[in-house]
């Protein structure tokens, strides 16, 4: 076990990188901890998977420091850094056995026959493949052989951390969601650092304690999954997590607060003070559906708008509003009735109103 | 409901049928005539059932060749085939060097068996070739001409050569066919380089191995040209292989019926042993 730091890292697979965009990590501090369950949460092709692959060696950084309990292993392969890696889509060794498969990074640690025994029959259990043990890999099913995969993931007891990368990508949904509860369990037993790839939100919320987002080449925000959800540090992470996303209005800065078209939202003081200090023109607010209030009276602090749509999807309603020319989605229970073309009247309670400058959160200063 | 009687489909076969007829069946069955049959001249040709049979099979200098095949053959595949494999596994995996040696290894493909016969002819002299004199100066009695082992040694150098470049070159393309997950997931297990070829690289050159295996033993088992230029079968008949023999039967001494006779057991033992490392190999690893 080890805590994996990550110093000013930046990576470029063109080896004369010229501007940002040729990199698929920008600059980047980061410490995940000894024995922590995380997520690495984020749409394809934002630098997850490099970001993985450098921390187990398989790719070596342009710049910046790979650390493991601070000493410094970007000239370790990964043989040395004792890392394990899970890969997307299955790896299996189709000569062996299953029980092969799983004994072989045992037997290359050279660890004893009678406690990789043991230890195979240990993690074969938990991952339900013991009728399988004997049989030969390459005539496996393909979740399956995943199986196989992330059993060899797991085998070893003294590894630095386990790494995944998307592990369930080839794995039926129902049996997707009894995995992820297996690693959050073997997490519990063996308390090993693990680091788990996804874009899925919902499976970086079951399994991991903390998340972090990345969005092209950079973490924007590393925190529970109620943090996430609740105190969006970036408008990708509020659009990301959520489902819908949080709802984004281009503003401008009005006195007292922001306008779009002829709506002027009033905002928090200290929120506007940061706005006359700062110089941006990229403004915006953010409010999450589930935030926004609708009610068929109109008061002091509503805004009119006009329901465009109204989806039913059996526990609870999405509610598309029209409001001022930005569309607006709107978590309702069952019991919402206002038919399409009808007015409704919305409010942005304060504490979840959010303010983003150059898609930043503004934070109240304590 | 009636089902329709309608054969017309089968005339669809034809062709293929037709072009087995003229490319196998029907030499094959020529040769079947004659090994049948103890023909003197046109119109002269006595039935005489499996005698050519039973002759060919007791006949000693048969015998003697065949025996010299199979040493043959076992030899040219003990050696080229895995110093092909270690070839490819030494080749750079790509860029300009890697199509370099590609190229270089191509060259002795590309030439034809008997100017390789005459190459090596020339090359091992002790008196004008470079490599044959190189021996001999370095205090090494080498004559491929008057020797047994020298002549034979020869033979299997020049045939190692001229041949194991396409064993390497099979394995390469098996190699590079590897998806490099596999060795990510081999280092990350942290195997050992003999661990990763003998999990993952050599379980993934079987089918190109299959084919490099079937194709030296079918070549090097049918050898004519090669040796026959460089040593005529000799010194005496020690480098004098099956097909030379073969040769030698039908066209020197123009014994049709039994050189026939020989022929269909030659393409046997081909057949034959082909069939057996096919099996053996394709079976080597099914479910237990």
């Amino acid at each position: 076990m080890a805590e994996i730091q990550l110093k000013s890292l930046a990576h470029s697979y063109s080896e004369m990188p010229e501007g940002p965009e040729d990199y698929a990590i920008r600059q980047l501090d980061h410490v995940w901890h000894k024995g922590g369950a995380y997520a690495l949460l984020g749409p394809s092709g934002c630098g997850k998977s490099t970001m993985l692959n450098i921390i187990s060696g398989l790719v070596q950084p342009s710049e910046g420091d790979v650390l493991f309990d601070g000493k410094r292993v970007n000239e370790l392969s990964p043989r040395d850094r004792n890392i394990a890696q899970v890969f997307q889509f299955p790896v299996i060794y189709d000569s062996m056995t299953v029980f092969d498969n799983l004994a072989f990074p045992l037997k290359n640690n050279k660890v004893p026959a009678s406690k990789i025994k043991a230890r195979v029959h240990e993690i074969a259990e938990v991952l339900e493949i013991e009728d399988k043990l004997y049989k030969k890999a390459k005539n496996l099913t393909a979740d399956e052989k995943q199986k196989v995969s992330m059993g060899r993931g797991l085998v070893r007891e003294d590894v630095s951390a386990i790494l995944f990368d998307e592990p369930l990508t080839v794995i039926d949904p129902q049996l997707k969601w009894k995995l992820r509860r297996k690693l959050k369990q073997i997490h519990e037993q063996f308390d090993i650092t693990m680091v788990y790839v996804t874009h899925d939100q919902l499976e970086a919320s079951t399994f991991a304690d903390k998340i972090a987002v990345m969005y092209g080449g950079q973490i924007v925000q590393f925190g529970t999954p109620t943090e996430l959800f609740e105190q969006p540090n970036h408008t990708f992470v509020g659009f990301f997590i959520g489902s819908p996303g949080m709802n984004l209005i281009e503003v401008q800065r009005c006195p007292r607060g922001v306008c779009f078209g002829g709506t002027v939202v009033a905002l928090e003081p200290w929120q506007v003070d940061v706005l006359q200090r700062t110089k941006s023109t990229n403004i915006k607010i953010g409010i999450r559906p589930e935030f926004v209030e609708v009610s068929s009276v109109a008061s002091d602090d509503t805004f009119e708008a006009e329901v465009l749509d109204v989806e039913d999807l059996g526990t609870y309603k999405i509610v598309t509003v029209l409001l001022d020319h930005e569309k607006m989605k709107v978590r309702q229970s069952e019991e919402f009735s206002a038919a399409v073309g009808r007015g409704v009247h919305l409010s942005f309670p304060k504490q979840w109103l959010k303010l983003y400058v150059d898609e930043f959160l503004v934070q109240e200063q304590q | 409901m009636q089902k329709v009687q309608n054969n017309k489909a089968w005339w669809l076969v034809l062709p293929v049928f037709l072009l087995v007829a003229f490319s196998a069946l029907i030499p094959l069955m020529t040769v079947v005539n004659y090994s049948v049959q103890d023909i003197f001249g046109p119109g002269q040709a006595f039935y005489v059932g499996t005698e050519w049979f039973r002759e060919v099979l007791t006949d000693e200098r048969l015998q003697d060749s065949l025996i010299r095949q199979f040493l043959f053959s076992g030899a040219v595949l003990l050696i080229q085939i895995p110093l092909g494999i270690g070839v490819a596994l030494m080749m750079p995996k790509s860029g300009i060097k890697g199509s370099l040696c590609l190229i270089l290894l191509a060259i002795p493909l590309l030439i034809p068996w008997n100017v390789v016969g005459t190459i090596w002819q020339i090359f091992a002299r002790g008196d004008i070739g470079l490599f044959g004199w190189g021996i001999n100066q370095l205090g090494i009695d080498y004559n491929y001409t008057g020797d047994t082992v020298d002549a034979w040694l020869t033979v299997l150098l020049m045939d190692v050569w001229h041949w194991t470049p396409l064993v390497a070159l099979l394995c390469y393309s098996g190699l590079r066919a590897i998806p490099e997950a596999f060795y990510q997931a081999a280092e990350i297990d942290r195997a050992s380089k003999w661990a990763v070829f003998r999990y993952i690289q050599l379980p993934r050159l079987k089918s190109v191995l299959i084919i490099a295996v079937l194709l030296r033993f079918m070549d090097s088992f049918m050898i004519y040209i090669e040796p026959f230029v460089l040593t005529g079968g000799g010194p005496g008949s020690s480098t004098t292989f099956l097909s030379q023999t073969l040769t030698t039967m039908a066209i020197g001494q123009f014994d049709l019926g039994r050189a026939a006779a020989f022929s269909l057991i030659y393409f046997l033992i081909v057949l034959l042993i082909s069939w057996v490392f096919f099996t053996a190999i394709t079976h080597a690893d099914k479910e237990k």
